[in-house]
């Protein structure tokens, strides 16, 4: 079975002058299935590693094979459907539509992936009970609390059924009690099989993945912090 | 490259993210319906460019349905024929021939017809009430030759007494019929005392008064005599006053009427008559038209453009306010076209729906205006049926920039506010 995630060399220089080389070229593979934490100060490069893993930047070097996809040969439509199907974004400000209720909002994860309007209704179901907000599906985000927001994020997210979660400090904007209880919830959805990635820059929520690789001014390692 | 990392290539062979045509306008439907004041602001513009639309073509129209009102049955029906002579004008005085009236009343959707012209008068001959006396208050009352079918054709109706007929005119009797207000200067009131007025000094039985007539008001202020009766006292007409036929016609003859009506009266010289049918109608309404229209379309399209400015401005502020929406929406999937065509179609909802309320209230001042005239409304079943789709234009034109702007937008910028 193909890793996840297989970087060949991938580094992103963005052109000057002067040239800034925001990743240095790094090798790296992710198996289905682990929980990988990123952790590295504001400024490390840890932005430009999420956008280069999630499709959203092309790196300047190297190779970067997602899910068994070379993503280097797609063009940008194909990059864009990648993206859309294979990886599941959580953010930390959760972006969630104000005006729509949670369901809506789940739905949305799978608005542009060609399914029938009725599956998508019923993956959004399931997937929010699976964060164990069944009985707030038609809630509006305004009327959530934080950490319902992120689950409800979370939930959007899952419903595509993509090969890797890819969370930004999805606990950035939350207490702790709040980030404990939904860092709990990827602990589970990695128990079940999901692969996840979780960037932070607290060392404290790095520890909760299986294993935690260290970014320090563009160099990734696979040294814990320090 | 190789060797440590064998994992499995894979073709790519990616199916593109796709958006359905339901979906996307559910969409755009709920972008507008999370700000609906906002966007009734919006569309306030088309509304009121589309309405103003409306309003003055319908006006427009409705106004031209007036005139073509004014140009009514009486008018569309009547022809004049004059007696011009021709070449031979200095040889023959009276073109129309004695039968003139059954010759064009042959003609297919004639109504009536009858000849008439001003009497030639010796200078000094008065018309009174008796041989000796008073005239008619000193101003000279016109003196009518006319045929049997002039008055019926005028539509004339009598106070009292009756036309003289082809039996007065084919004799030449001295009969004489005049205007109500004509016998009230001459001191004739009633037919009882089987009245006369002298013309110059020939005298004249008054058969009948006339009441009104629906054509050539003027006879109301004549004395009418049969033709052949003044042809056989004081000749036939002048020149320069020469005669003249009225014809009058069902709704629609009256140009074939007119072209027929000169080989009908004298088949040998046609030329001898020219004709005055009625106007058309068509070039009536068409001046009309062209004055007032020109100008309110510009104003119409001026509040276009500015309700099209209005939309396209809102559309790129909410392109900015949402551009956290919109990094999401590539981040889940969404490609530039998606964006795009959902804030294009987002836009040109918004005009359609502004054109239609637009031609709801320019419909409704057609008709209010009309009420309060008491006239016809009317509207061009084109102009309702196209003004939506005006608004809809208008809405897609005023889209075309902001959603282009909104499908440039990188999702990692978007994303990082």
């Amino acid at each position: 079975m193909s890793p996840v995630i297989a970087f060949h060399g991938v580094g992103l220089t963005y052109p000057g002058p002067p040239p800034v080389p925001a990743l240095l070229p790094v090798d790296l593979r992710v198996e289905r299935g682990e929980f990988v934490t990123i952790v590295g100060p504001s400024g490390s490069g840890k932005s430009t590693f999420l956008n280069v893993a999630g499709l959203l930047d092309r790196p300047s070097s190297g190779r970067y094979v997602l899910d068994g996809v070379d993503t280097g040969a797609l063009k940008d439509a194909e990059r864009t459907a990648v993206r859309g199907s294979r990886i599941g974004f959580v953010f930390q400000a959760f972006h969630l539509l104000a005006h729509r209720g949670a369901l809506e909002n789940v739905e949305l994860g799978m608005l542009y992936g060609g399914l029938p309007r009725r599956e998508r209704a019923e993956r959004a179901r399931a997937a929010l009970v699976r964060v164990g907000l069944g009985h707030r599906l038609h809630a509006l985000p305004t009327t959530l609390s934080g950490g319902e927001r992120q689950r409800v994020a979370i939930a959007r997210a899952l419903a595509p059924r993509p090969a890797l979660l890819l969370c930004d400090e999805p606990t950035g904007n939350l207490d702790t009690a709040t980030a404990a209880d939904v860092l709990d919830l990827l602990d589970e959805l990695h128990a079940a099989g999901m692969t996840v990635m979780l960037i932070t820059h607290d060392p404290q929520v790095a520890a909760r993945g299986t294993r935690t690789l260290t970014i320090r001014d563009g160099l990734l390692t696979e040294q814990a912090y320090a | 490259m190789t060797g440590l990392h064998a994992e499995p290539e894979v073709a790519p062979s990616v199916p593109k993210s796709r958006l359905r045509m339901r979906d996307l306008l559910t969409e755009a439907a709920a972008g507008m319906l999370q700000r609906p004041a906002r966007s009734v602001l919006t569309a306030l513009g088309t509304v009121l460019g589309v309405g103003t639309f409306v309003a003055v073509l319908g006006l427009t129209a409705t106004a031209t349905g007036q005139i073509d009102e004014r140009f009514n049955e009486l008018t569309a029906t009547e022809i004049g024929v004059d007696d011009t002579g021709g070449t031979n004008a200095a040889m023959l005085p009276l073109a129309f021939t004695p039968d003139a009236d059954a010759r064009v009343r042959a003609l297919n959707g004639v109504t009536g017809a009858g000849v008439y012209w001003p009497v030639r008068l010796p200078t000094g001959a008065t018309v009174r009430a008796a041989p000796v006396g008073r005239d008619a208050g000193g101003q000279p009352v016109q003196v009518v030759g006319a045929s049997a079918g002039l008055l019926p054709a005028a539509g004339a109706t009598f106070a009292e007494g009756r036309a003289w007929d082809t039996f007065h005119d084919s004799r030449a009797e001295q009969v004489a019929v005049i205007g109500e207000g004509t016998a009230a200067r001459l001191g004739i009131t009633t037919l009882e005392t089987q009245p006369a007025v002298f013309i110059g000094d020939v005298p004249f039985t008054v058969v009948g008064i006339l009441a009104d007539t629906e054509r050539k008001a003027d006879l109301l202020l004549s004395v009418l005599i049969p033709r052949t009766t003044a042809e056989k006292i004081w000749g036939p007409p002048e020149d320069g006053k020469r005669a003249a036929m009225l014809v009058t016609t069902e709704l629609g003859a009256a140009r074939q009427v007119a072209d027929e009506a000169p080989y009908a009266l004298r088949p040998d010289h046609p030329d001898y008559f020219t004709t005055i049918p009625p106007p058309d109608p068509r070039t009536l309404r068409d001046n009309v038209t062209s004055d007032l229209g020109t100008l309110f379309l510009l104003l119409a399209g001026i509040c276009l453009v500015i309700g099209a400015v209005g939309i396209a401005n809102t559309t790129l502020v909410a392109v900015m306010e949402r551009t956290g929406e919109i990094g999401l929406r590539r981040a889940l999937g969404a490609r530039g076209r998606h964006i795009a065509g959902q804030f294009l179609a987002e836009s040109a909802a918004l005009g359609a729906l502004g054109g239609l309320v637009g031609t709801s209230l320019g419909t409704i001042a057609v008709v209010t205006t009309s009420a309060a005239r008491a006239w016809t409304p009317v509207v061009h079943p084109a102009t309702v049926a196209a003004a939506p789709a005006i608004g809809l234009l208008t809405g897609l034109l005023a889209g075309l920039y902001p959603s282009w702007r909104a499908s440039r937008i990188e999702p990692v910028e978007a994303l990082r506010r």
